[in-house]
């Protein structure tokens, strides 16, 4: 560039070259802005991503467990679970042992041999053999040691005999975790789900959007249309547009004296959440639906008026239909910050450890940004890869409301 | 047009989810609610899920309020949205017991659920030596008496200026931050026992408590105490690089790091389960949960809750609890709580 002459001479305009370097300047500092923004998502993502991969897989081992044990002991978990253990692996000869032989599957695994081999008697009764085959999740500890291929640190040497006996004779088989989408909560990283999560956060959405897309629409149009302007719709304005502002903890503590101590709400709802991720959505719904009536030329409206329909047949018939993509794009837009909100949901109850789904709006429920907050806090090891997991799952549920919001403007709104 | 349908019939579906949902509003009355103490919630989380998955009701709903926090929900009466266990790292206090009568719960069953214990660690390896807890305060506080009636900010540097009788090495604590309830238990039952042992601070709590506190509770932060994360293995792990460092965890850690640390005792005291369990190990305090009466003949599955969680396989000497870090009950201790609690609750149940 420098060496090219100019059209215009730098004898000519004097402070030319200078001008021409600050643009420099601020164009090199913009690309700079713009990618390290980009390396930081960049970075976020990625370490997020493969910090997550551990979750979806699972690991399980072959247990087989003796008919009348299971007669005998059923009744006694714990020790039918020791039984079995000393059954399947060698050189169980002691206390210490024991316990590195019941920590080498998931904690709590005893319920789930009861459980299989139930159904497996109600389902099959199959075998004759006198013993039953079961697959059973394999403890955190084992899977690291198992998928990072250093056995060493992490287990002991008894365990890791037991670990490669296993593996030499095919009793370990690793499967897609279909668990982590439709378990609930629990307090070992190897069974705990998003499931649950995932129901209370749809019935949440449902309840904040019907109740924010109804009132903040009805609302919308109200002022836009039929509203007279005087200072106390102005005064109106002003408070809709500062309450877009408010931070959301502000609308969980009204939603736990208001909702919770005043309406007698039952708390960590589906229903109470809802609504207060509705309160704090509906101002920008508002304003977004404002800006869509406005942006309906008033030729519309006129010629409405001059076929001689009323103003609310004007408003329902023919500018509502055509501002509808805009509402609908800040709706979604809105739904999507009220997804990732965590903040109004700690106060009214929600932080809990709730396993099962909600059945109804009225049941306790969890919800996918509380369930990544109490993973992240847990101290066991495992939900590392399970918080990860759990935020690529609501980033990609963020990323579908996202693109749905886009597509609709792009395909719906016009251009006048 | 599309639109205006497709928004009044998906207005219409709405509606009838709703109201459907609406209608199976039935009364909560099958699931147990508990909140409280953060503490005992690591405990109660793995109870309750077993529990859920073991037996026919749903699983109980866990939240961590905090032991006041809880008190105060649980207080706050009888009604069908109250909540039916409290869970605490103290003993219920008598202006909670008031506000409790106040507000129609009378019948406050105690179940004790076992000790947490927090013990100073070291290095197999490393020299031995027992420890008072004036040591410890003389050894972490920020600040110390200066022998003259006055106070200094705390300038030991090696355990030999705390006491002659320790080797000359540098003080090195690694112990939990200050968001740990493991911190708060060891700066309430180390550092403040430690504190007390001088006279002119005993008067000081009369006479001028936010002094007090600030004297006793106030870690030093001048590098003598480093802050190793809420991750006791961590900590194990550090102490086996570093033989002078000491480290602040909780009993269940020395138990499963036996072969790597060694513990430290306090007052003479070594830590064992049956040093915690009757309380001659200073650093420990019991774990409770509390039951309201008034609630059992209404929840149908708080009862039986209470007795898993009062099962010796899981507050038992060898309960799946201690795997979790829990100082059980003695066998006995366990036993009479057990038919205590269970006398308790057959006696308000009967009564509808």
């Amino acid at each position: 560039m420098t060496n090219k002459p100019h059209p215009l001479s730098m004898a000519s305009l004097p402070g030319l070259d200078k001008r021409y370097r600050a643009e420099k300047r601020f164009k090199f500092a913009g690309v700079l802005a713009v990618f390290s923004s980009l390396a930081f998502l960049g970075f976020l993502i990625v370490a997020i991503a493969l910090k997550s991969a551990g979750a979806f897989q699972t690991y399980e081992v072959e247990i087989l467990v003796k008919k009348e044990k299971y007669l005998e002991l059923r009744d006694q978990p714990f020790i039918f679970l020791q039984s079995t253990m000393r059954y399947n692996l060698s050189g169980v000869v002691n206390g210490q042992a024991m316990r590195e032989a019941v920590n080498m599957v998931v904690d709590g695994a005893e319920i789930d041999l009861l459980d299989h081999i139930e159904n497996l008697q109600q389902n099959t009764r199959a075998d004759g053999l006198g013993s039953y085959s079961v697959w059973v999740t394999l403890s955190n500890r084992v899977v690291s040691a198992l998928s990072k291929q250093d056995i060493g640190t992490n287990l002991t040497a008894r365990q890791q005999a037991w670990v490669e006996g296993w593996v030499a004779n095919n009793k370990v088989r690793q499967r897609f975790n279909v668990g982590f989408l439709t378990n609930g909560d629990s307090r070992d990283p190897e069974r705990a789900g998003i499931g649950s999560a995932l129901v209370g956060s749809a019935f949440m959405l449902l309840v904040c959007m019907v109740l924010s897309f109804g009132v903040g629409i009805l609302a919308a149009i109200y002022l836009e249309e039929f509203a007279p302007k005087n200072k106390y719709t102005v005064f109106l304005e002003v408070n809709i547009n500062n309450l877009a502002t408010v931070p959301s903890i502000i609308f969980g503590l009204l939603g736990l004296s208001v909702f919770l101590n005043l309406f007698g709400l039952p708390r960590s709802a589906a229903i109470v959440g809802g609504m207060v991720l509705a309160l704090m959505t509906m101002p920008t719904i508002i304003i977004a639906s404002r800006l869509a009536l406005q942006s309906v030329p008033l030729s519309i409206r006129e010629a409405a008026f001059s076929v001689g329909a009323s103003p609310l047949q004007t408003v329902f018939h023919h500018v509502l239909p055509l501002a509808l993509p805009g509402m609908l794009t800040g709706t979604i837009l809105g739904m999507a910050r009220a997804i990732g909100e965590t903040a109004p949901l700690l106060m009214i109850g929600m932080l809990a450890f709730i396993v099962e789904a909600p059945d109804n709006i009225f049941d306790p429920a969890s919800v996918l940004p509380v369930q990544i907050f109490l993973w992240a806090e847990s101290p066991e090891r495992g939900f590392e890869e399970k918080t990860a997991a759990a935020i690529i799952v609501l980033l990609a549920f963020l990323l579908v409301m996202n693109l749905t919001a886009i597509i609709l403007r792009k395909k719906l709104e016009k251009k006048w | 047009m599309l639109f205006n349908a497709l928004v009044k019939y998906s207005f219409v579906a709405m509606a009838i989810i709703i109201g459907f949902s609406a209608s199976m509003y039935a009364d909560e009355g099958d699931q147990v609610r508990v909140v409280g103490s953060s503490t005992v919630y690591p405990f109660s989380t793995v109870v309750a899920e077993r529990f859920g998955r073991a037996s026919r009701f749903k699983t109980p709903i866990i939240e961590s309020t905090g032991t006041g926090g809880g008190f105060k929900l649980f207080c706050s009466g009888v009604g069908k949205n109250t909540v039916d266990i409290t869970n605490a790292s103290r003993a219920i206090l008598p202006s909670e017991r008031t506000m409790c009568v106040e507000n129609g719960v009378r019948n406050i069953i105690e179940v004790k659920v076992g000790y947490d214990g927090i013990v100073l660690v070291h290095d197999r390896n490393a020299q031995h030596f027992s420890i008072t807890t004036r040591d410890i305060f003389l050894a972490l506080a920020e600040t110390i008496p200066d022998g003259r009636g006055g106070f200094v900010s705390n300038d030991n540097t090696m355990w030999s200026d705390v006491n002659p009788a320790f080797p000359s090495v540098t003080i090195e604590v690694l112990g939990p931050p200050p968001t740990s309830g493991t911190r708060d238990a060891f700066i309430e039952l180390a550092m403040e026992t430690g504190c007390k042992t001088y006279r002119s601070i005993i008067t000081l709590e009369h006479s001028n408590p936010s002094r007090f506190k600030k004297i006793c509770q106030t870690i030093r932060d001048d590098g003598a105490y480093i802050e190793a994360g809420e991750n006791d293995n961590l900590i194990i792990q550090k102490l086996t690089s570093n033989e002078n460092a000491l480290g602040i965890v909780g009993f269940s850690f020395l138990n499963q790091n036996i072969d790597r640390v060694r513990a430290v005792s306090i007052n003479g005291i070594n830590p064992s389960f049956a040093a915690i369990a009757e309380g001659s190990y200073i650093i420990s305090r019991p774990l409770f949960f509390y039951v309201k009466g008034e609630k059992i003949g209404f929840t149908k599955s708080l009862m039986p809750f209470v007795e898993a969680f009062l099962d010796k396989a899981a507050t038992g000497e060898d309960g799946y609890l201690t795997y979790r870090g829990l100082v059980p009950m003695s066998a006995v201790e366990h036993q009479r709580y057990k038919h205590a609690v269970r006398k308790a609750m057959n006696s308000v149940g009967e009564v509808p």
